[in-house]
């Protein structure tokens, strides 16, 4: 692990740590979590994302819904795509700002694109801090977690 | 960085406020926002009900069922429509012989022993759960209490105590004593003379000497004082060696890398507060007690495929699972409780607004894995009984079952309860490499016995259920602000109900709430109120 992604994932354990007093939801515990994300896309992708789209990327149905395909999804050409939703949440997938930072949102997305796709150019951090100016959102922005 | 730490010092300087016994304990729970209890002020009298009025009701869990009940009650015709074969929704247990299908269609069947069960979802009921205790006991639901904190539970920290697990009751008492302490020499060095007047010093230092057990100097050492809290090396005995001798306490810095000030804090919740309650026999005697009373009007296997409404009805346009046949059922008015995740991909005639609030709230994805053990070796070996054992890994804790104690057949462990990036990562696992990740993680606390004693596992990723594709709703303050008076509104004859359309989101008792005040508004309708 680089000096950088070892801060990350301080960072990262941080705010996961500021989201445990603000929510009335039942929970396991009071204390914070030590789990550690990676900054490689792959396990970025492995950890997190395929919790719901699937190792495969192809999400799959439910009662009349379905977890939407990130494999050969031509909505992935544009890089901003994935990086908004990610930022945002969209419908029933929240947003992850306050679990990854954006050097790891640039990492799985450049992988989600290049490795179930076939859009080789990659998601920079600059791309998601553009993004998320245009969002409103900060990773250090606690009201929403 | 320095911003997004705040609130844990926040925090920590709460827990010390309450250690000290002040009034941050009050500020710290108003600052919780959901520290009011229930509303419920019993059940709703809807009285002068238009003959031959109908109300259609899509989803059988616990929202869909209480409006269903208590609009039966009034004197209206109801109509529910599920698509589980099964009614409660996420009010469920899963058994020996159950099955848990995933989206991908992975599926496992579970082997617990007669008897025993896993509640995926709902597990404990807060004392001050006003409606839900009211239906429990008006449905003859019988209730035990659900053992929140034992004292004799470990706490576990990778970085603390080089990752060996500790007695609760020796941090927590570790960590009031050295607070009191420091608190207390601070207040003799004159160091809060400018906030504190003499007098609350000198009784506020008595305070810190009695709830900290400090001696004479205000320090806080080992002693058979303190080990009256904390426990002894040799406990109090009879005859000859009943002498106890003291047990040693942990320095300041081993207590604070245990974080066991918010594991604490964690029972100041007004949520966790004991006494907590769960069903005899499982969390799903609630939905089944429901579905007994409402009778027959709860139509299984049914996939709604279409919603519309116009001046004179309500249509839900459905599929019967297992024919695959399609029909439609018209009603009057429509409790529309289906789970947000689903109902924003399904076709709805409803207006802009609420249509965008159904898709402004996303839903997170617990995990808890059920474990079945040849035998209690918690009780037998390590004098636990209930409870939880909080630990920073992935599977968040394993928590004791409630039921059963003393006995000697084989009983579940709650395994893990995951959220957040270990919900995520225990989710994206193969089942067979979830129970491997709780019994590696689990086995921290019962390294001898856990591998050793384990039979099965059942894990349940909410995130991979195909009917509902999350756990819980989880507003942002943004999303609340800006859609929840919209998800809640009336929209021409169809009202939405659930915990998502509360503000005690993931309770059951927002559940009942929210379907309670749904049904209040289309009574209101029906009647011209």
């Amino acid at each position: 692990m680089t000096i950088k992604s070892a801060a990350a994932l301080v960072i990262a354990g941080t705010l996961l740590a500021a989201t445990v007093a603000v929510r009335a939801q039942d929970a396991p515990g009071g204390g914070p979590t030590s789990v550690e994300i990676s900054g490689e896309g792959k396990e970025v992708y492995e950890m997190i994302c395929q919790a719901c789209h699937m190792a495969d990327g192809k999400g799959g149905d439910g009662a009349g819904a379905a977890i939407p395909s990130i494999a050969n999804n031509p909505n992935l050409a544009n890089k901003d795509f994935i990086v908004d939703i990610l930022v945002k949440g969209r419908g029933g997938m929240p947003w992850f700002t306050d679990m990854l930072t954006p050097e790891q949102i640039a990492a799985v997305s450049t992988y989600a694109r290049s490795h179930f796709n076939t859009y080789r150019d990659p998601v920079t951090t600059a791309d998601v801090q553009r993004v998320m100016a245009a969002s409103g959102s900060s990773t250090s922005d606690c009201s929403t977690c | 960085m320095m911003d997004s730490m705040r609130p844990t010092r926040r925090d920590m300087l709460a827990m010390i406020g309450k250690v000290g016994g002040t009034v941050a304990l009050y500020q710290a729970m108003t600052a919780l926002g959901h520290a009011a209890e229930s509303q419920f002020a019993g059940p709703p009298k809807l009285t002068g009900a238009p003959k031959g009025k109908k109300v259609l009701v899509l989803g059988a869990g616990l929202a869909g069922l209480v409006a269903a009940y208590e609009l039966q009650r009034a004197g209206y015709a109801v109509e529910v429509l599920e698509y589980q074969d099964r009614p409660g929704g996420r009010n469920y247990s899963v058994r020996g012989g159950d099955k848990v299908v995933e989206v991908g269609g992975v599926s496992q069947t579970c082997a617990f022993q007669p008897g025993n069960y896993l509640n995926p979802g709902p597990w404990r009921i807060p004392h001050h759960h006003r409606s839900l205790l009211h239906y429990c006991k008006v449905l003859g639901v019988e209730l035990e209490p659900f053992i929140q904190l034992d004292h004799n539970t470990f706490i576990h920290h990778s970085k603390g105590f080089g990752g060996k697990p500790q007695r609760y009751k020796e941090l927590s008492v570790d960590f009031k004593g050295h607070v009191s302490e420091l608190l207390g020499k601070s207040l003799n060095a004159g160091a809060l003379n400018d906030t504190v007047s003499k007098e609350d010093q000198e009784r506020l230092v008595e305070a810190l000497r009695g709830w900290g057990l400090l001696d004479g100097n205000l320090n806080y050492t080992s002693s058979l004082r303190v080990s009256g809290q904390r426990g002894y090396d040799r406990p109090p005995g009879g005859g000859v060696n009943g002498a106890p001798t003291p047990s040693k306490i942990n320095s300041l810095s081993d207590v604070l890398s245990s974080d066991i000030w918010a594991h604490m804090n964690f029972f100041f919740s007004n949520v966790m507060q004991t006494t907590m309650f769960q069903p005899k026999g499982g969390m799903d005697m609630i939905g089944k007690a429901f579905a007994r009373a409402v009778g027959p009007v709860v139509q299984l296997n049914t996939k709604v495929t279409r919603i519309a409404q116009g001046e004179t009805g309500v249509t839900a346009y459905w599929e019967d699972i297992p024919s695959g046949k399609t029909g439609q059922s018209t009603a009057d008015w429509c409790v529309n409780t289906i789970p947000l995740p689903v109902l924003n991909q399904l076709d709805m005639q409803v207006g802009a607004p609420l249509k965008a609030a159904i898709r402004a709230v996303p839903y997170s994805g617990q995990v808890k894995i059920g474990l079945e053990m040849r035998r209690r070796f918690w009780e037998e070996d390590d004098a636990i009984y209930g409870g939880h054992s909080f630990t920073d890994q992935a599977i968040g804790l394993i928590s004791y079952p409630n039921d059963k104690m003393f006995g000697n057949g084989p009983a579940v462990l709650l395994g893990a309860f995951a959220r957040d990036a270990g919900g995520f990562q225990l989710a994206g696992m193969t089942p067979a490499q979830r129970i491997e990740a709780a019994l590696a993680q689990g086995s921290v606390f019962h390294p001898a016995a856990y591998r050793k004693e384990f039979m099965n596992g059942t894990s349940v990723a909410w995130s991979r259920l195909p009917w509902i594709l999350g756990c819980t709703s989880r507003w942002s303050d943004d999303a609340r602000a800006a859609h929840y008076q919209n998800l809640v509104a009336m929209d021409g004859r169809i009202v939405l109900a659930g915990e998502h359309a509360s503000y005690y989101g993931g309770w059951m008792e927002g559940s009942l709430l929210s379907g309670l005040d749904a049904i209040e508004r289309i009574h209101q309708r029906a009647t011209g109120a």
